[in-house]
């Protein structure tokens, strides 16, 4: 899931400086679970704006913004609406927003900061356990990754700057060599450990990354 | 004798360490080192500190070779992709600098620019096989060197890692990789470090015990609390902070230590956190 944080409102509204009206578009996805794009957020925004002197000229969720069809079918749907505001509010990820601008030509305006794709460990808790490299290693790693884990991302071993089995970046968060070492151990595949890794090909995660599925192409 | 060749002879091994200035005033630097030049084999200069942007390490050891002093080449993964560390262990190389100590690096949230993006692209283990391979007149991509350069390879290694066998573990990779020697993390229980020798002496690598002298009880502490491996015991801070002169009894306390490593580590290495001016004390009481 794409885990986001709505942007302090302040700065919302600095965006939508001199707009006079705006159309705000959530996501029944992840923002809906983040709560930073879903019925309630959208609705609370909508007054928030309306407070401010804005006119707001719908307030919907999307099935799902990051969706370059559908956002074409919702703007065609309600072309007048949205092509008569000043801003298109988005209340998504960093794709939907850019997907929207791309579907709709509208000026848009992100809600939210886009912060990393994360496990939903309980409501509203997330932790970004992938970095999105494009290699994975996981099955060397009892299945915690050192990229995502492991501020350097180091392949070959804590740093030597874990304290107490904490982090040395941070404190709050276990040391991830030595979560990776535990489970190695207990699963009785240090040897795992012990392997020396090559240095990642970052070619593999060149900016920006696009990918064609034949298998969905042909059906 | 060169540092290598040291190493090779089994000789014991004194290395001290100095710390390039924010700017480019090095009087204070080669000050230092010259005081240190006839008393220690070699002296590691280090690379940006605690993440804190310094004078380069390259520089500054160049300018230690030029004064002859041996210096220990600092080279951490934090700043630099695999291109320019290649490159810059090139440039130790074409400068006549053999020793390149291999670093991960602090990350660079701990240090004066929290925002810098941190590279990592190596890790250390990476980067020792890296050097190894220079050496074979290829790089990484495995194109021709004209004009092959030779290392003294070191890493390090934290005896009071808490678990030690992950540390340990990744100090197999490091003498699989190609170290040739090892500095620790400082060194305060010798007992404890004894156990780490006996662990490790299967290896057959150089294994150079860290010496950081205790400035003040406040220090102590502060490392105890925030410094990962290092264990102060109590006895020893309330030696310092019961001492009428503390520049003394860090004295005495480092050189005691060291006395006590002798036949344990194959040499010592003195952080003296500014206070090199005592490295000769140091020495002298340590009987080297």
């Amino acid at each position: 899931m794409i885990i986001t944080r709505q942007k302090p409102i302040d700065d919302i509204l600095k965006c939508l400086d001199g707009i006079e009206k705006v159309f705000i578009v959530g996501c029944t996805q992840c923002a809906t679970i983040c709560k930073t794009g879903g019925e309630e957020e959208v609705k609370s925004m909508r007054q928030v704006l309306e407070g401010k002197g804005k006119k707001v000229t719908a307030a919907e969720v999307w099935d799902t913004p990051c969706n370059l069809l559908e956002v074409k079918k919702r703007f065609r749907d309600g072309k007048d609406a949205i092509s008569g505001s000043g801003a298109v509010l988005v209340m998504s990820c960093g794709d939907g927003a850019h997907t929207v601008c791309a579907g709709t030509g509208m000026n848009v305006v992100p809600a939210n900061d886009t912060l990393f794709l994360g496990q939903s460990e309980r409501a509203g808790r997330f932790n970004e356990v992938c970095a999105l490299c494009g290699d994975c290693t996981l099955f060397m790693t009892g299945g915690y990754c050192p990229n995502a884990l492991c501020p350097k991302g180091l392949q070959n071993g804590p740093c030597g700057g874990a304290k107490d089995g904490k982090c040395e970046v941070n404190p709050e968060i276990d040391c991830g060599w030595l979560l990776i070492y535990n489970r190695l151990k207990d699963a009785g595949k240090l040897d795992n450990m012990k392997k020396i890794m090559p240095p990642k090909d970052h070619s593999r995660s060149i900016r920006p990354r696009r990918i064609i599925v034949d298998a969905v192409r042909k059906r | 004798m060169t540092l290598k060749e040291k190493i090779s002879s089994r000789k014991f091994i004194i290395t001290s360490e100095i710390g390039p200035p924010k700017g480019i005033d090095v009087k204070s630097n080669l000050e230092e080192a010259l005081m240190l030049k006839d008393r220690v084999d070699a002296v590691n200069v280090t690379d940006s500190q605690s993440a804190v942007m310094r004078l380069g390490s390259l520089a500054v050891s160049r300018l230690l070779k030029e004064e002859g002093v041996e210096p220990i080449y600092q080279l951490t993964c934090r700043d630099r992709n695999r291109i320019a560390l290649q490159s810059d262990a090139l440039s130790a190389a074409a400068l006549g600098i053999e020793n390149v100590l291999v670093l991960t690096g602090d990350h660079p949230s701990r240090g004066d620019h929290p925002a810098a993006k941190p590279v990592f692209d190596l890790d250390s283990v990476q980067l020792i096989n890296t050097l190894k391979g220079l050496e074979t007149g290829k790089d990484m991509a495995g194109k021709e060197l004209k004009g092959v350069p030779s290392f003294c390879i070191g890493a390090v290694v934290n005896p009071g890692a808490d678990p030690l066998e992950p540390e340990l573990i990744k100090f197999e990779k490091k003498v699989k990789a190609g170290a040739s020697f090892f500095q620790t993390q400082g060194v305060y229980d010798v007992d404890a470090f004894a156990a780490f020798m006996d662990k490790v002496k299967s290896f057959d690598t150089c294994v150079i015990a860290g010496i950081i002298l205790i400035k003040s009880p406040d220090m102590a502490r502060f490392m105890n609390k925030n410094v990962a491996g290092i264990f102060i015991p109590d006895k020893l801070i309330e030696e310092i902070e019961n001492a009428p002169d503390r520049q003394h009894k860090a004295v005495e306390i480092a050189a005691r230590t060291i006395k006590d490593l002798k036949g344990l580590a194959h040499g010592v290495h003195i952080m003296s956190l500014g206070w090199n001016k005592l490295v000769p004390r140091i020495l002298d009481k340590a009987g080297l």
